[in-house]
């Protein structure tokens, strides 16, 4: 896509969101515009359903963590159209004492265990996730690795063996 | 197949939990299991043979890849993408590289873009016969397994020739490739080109009127087009729908908008498009690495800036500013200015993608990979629901899971 019509494309985002793209940036290729937290359920929704945008795929979500910075986390939410071939960056900072958003899980599927990821990793709170849990780690680990104020040669004590078919995620 | 259509119909429409007819039973399948080749979990509510739901747990190969990235130069990084799909090690040094240089804004060297390219396309054939062989063997057809795994290692033996190992290959560079490729490589190629055709052409006879094998994958695993791109799935999987998306041809980079080749896809979007989709794309790599052998031009294979690659041996042997620059690079790594960027490349299983942010030090701020098998992961539980034990076999192996990538 040549560079004239990404910045056409952050344009005409913000044409279709009034006030709601608090930054954008059309940096090394790549498009991208920062919401704030409050719309960023909705306006995730509307980039999808919108025929002018048409981001079918969810192609990555992620977080960042800028310890010593406020906010200090970053939601990256990286989309993909099919129909126009175009791609679009969504950034969200989330303060450490509200980090939590809402799911993505009900406009694209991928987004259930991204989600799932980015809670395990970073601690991040994904408000009407159908089944918020860790992922990669396991359910007794502490903390959240991808923390920069997570120490990378922290040890953690050896869990007890479990019942192979309890869920202990799944609370009684 | 209209047996297997018939046999995939779930015995009741209702969810397992409110279906009052269903007498279900869990099993757990997995962590190690003999017949899925990678540590992964399975939590099966089975209804006689039927699965109802199938719950599956990831993370046992899990390793930290992203925090260990923090903690070493942009350079560092790249022995551990080749853990990452050690199936196809030099796509992921590729697109990492690639993601860096990015945020550089540089371009390599026009020989370079050509390496990459037919390094990465040797690895994607790897990768796809892995894949394809090991597959065949997990539905009986163990002749095949053993065919390709010949094959593949004919192959390995060129990745050796310029890499000098099999597998962990640390390949590429920020900024080139680690070494031109030898001399007589097209040759080399040539000649393990014509083996694998033959190969292939068997294993083709071997399968493609076989009815054993046709009904163990055709009309299983099945994924509608829709649910295809919400659970973000790319690559063989989303081709075996009918989508004909490829990175390479959609956003194309290293120059692959040169090279003729087509793009393989599917219509019923099950197992066995999936393995159609990938027999026919190791026939369009091939073609991509001989037309890029055969205009293969001339020149260095990494950037001429003394910032970002290693000096010259006889420089950090023979004078100052040539060992001190080496010093500088190895020990302090390259100075990536503050920034962001993702970039995509077209992995073995799909899109492989890196989110790299630096903050201007030497060392990464955030190293963050797309792994294309994690999406296959996903939407495996959706795939399997209303089919039998048996076919988790044959539709793992198609999802072709690679547990360095999945769990990172």
């Amino acid at each position: 896509m040549a560079e004239t019509n990404k910045a056409d494309m952050l344009t005409r985002i913000e044409a279709a969101f009034p006030g709601k793209v608090l930054e954008r940036h059309a940096e090394h290729g790549d498009t991208t515009v920062v919401l704030d937290r409050g719309d960023a359920g909705v306006v995730l929704a509307a980039l999808k359903a919108h025929p002018d945008f048409d981001f079918a795929m969810l192609t990555d979500l992620t977080g960042v963590d800028f310890f010593g910075r406020e906010p200090r986390f970053e939601v990256v939410y990286h989309l993909y159209s099919l129909r126009h071939n175009h791609r679009l960056r969504v950034k969200v900072r989330l303060t450490e004492d509200a980090a939590e958003l809402p799911s993505a899980a009900g406009v694209w599927k991928a987004a259930d265990w991204l989600e799932r990821e980015v809670w395990d990793m970073f601690g991040i709170r994904f408000t009407g996730h159908p089944d918020l849990r860790r992922i990669l780690m396991y359910e007794e680990f502490r903390g959240h690795p991808l923390r920069k104020d997570y120490p990378v040669n922290k040890r953690q004590p050896l869990v007890e063996e479990r019942d192979p078919l309890s869920r202990p995620w799944q609370k009684a | 197949m209209p047996e297997a259509a018939q046999r995939s119909e779930p015995a009741s429409p209702l969810p397992v939990e409110q279906d009052p007819t269903a007498e279900t039973m869990s099993l757990q399948m997995g962590p190690s299991h003999p017949a899925t080749h990678g540590t992964i979990k399975f939590t099966l509510t089975l209804d006689g043979e039927t699965i109802r739901n199938c719950d599956v747990e990831i993370g046992y190969l899990h390793r930290g890849f992203e925090k260990m990235c923090e903690q070493r130069t942009w350079n560092h990084c790249v022995p551990y993408t080749d853990r990452l799909n050690y199936a196809s090690p030099l796509i992921n040094n590729v697109a990492f590289a690639l993601t860096a240089e990015r945020l550089l804004d540089i371009e390599v060297p026009e020989r370079c873009r050509y390496v990459r390219v037919i390094m990465s396309e040797i690895s994607r054939i790897t990768d796809h016969l892995t894949c394809l062989g090991m597959a065949a063997t997990e539905a009986g057809a163990i002749s095949v397994g053993f065919y390709l795994m010949e094959s593949r290692e004919t192959l390995y033996d060129l990745v050796c020739a310029v890499t000098g190992a099999r597998l962990t290959v640390s390949y590429a560079r920020v900024g080139g490739v680690t070494q031109d490729l030898p001399r007589d490589f097209a040759a080399q190629v040539a000649a393990a080109f014509t083996d694998l055709r033959r190969i292939l052409a068997d294993c083709d006879a071997l399968l493609s009127r076989n009815r054993i094998f046709i009904e163990r994958m055709s009309g299983v695993g099945a994924i509608a087009r829709d649910d295809a791109v919400s659970y973000g799935l790319t690559g063989p999987l989303l081709r075996a729908t009918g989508i004909p998306y490829d990175v390479r041809k959609a956003q194309p980079y290293s120059g692959y908008d040169r090279f003729a080749f087509d793009v393989p896809t599917g219509s019923q979007g099950d197992n066995y498009d999936r393995f159609s989709v990938r027999f026919e794309e190791v026939g369009q790599s091939m073609r991509i690495i001989e037309q890029a052998l055969a205009d293969l031009p001339d020149g260095p294979v990494r950037v001429d800036d003394p910032r970002i690659t290693l000096p010259d041996k006889k420089d950090v042997y023979g004078n100052i500013e040539g060992l001190m620059n080496h010093f500088k690079l190895v020990i302090e790594g390259v100075k990536i200015p503050r920034g962001e960027a993702f970039h995509s490349v077209e992995g073995a299983n799909g899109e492989l993608g890196f989110y790299l942010v630096s903050d201007g030090s030497g060392r990464p701020y955030r190293v963050r990979v797309r792994p294309p098998c994690f999406f296959g992961m996903a939407a495996l539980g959706d795939m399997l629901r209303g089919h039998v034990v048996s076919d988790i076999i044959t539709t793992f192996g198609m999802v072709n899971m690679i547990g360095g990538e999945c769990d990172r």
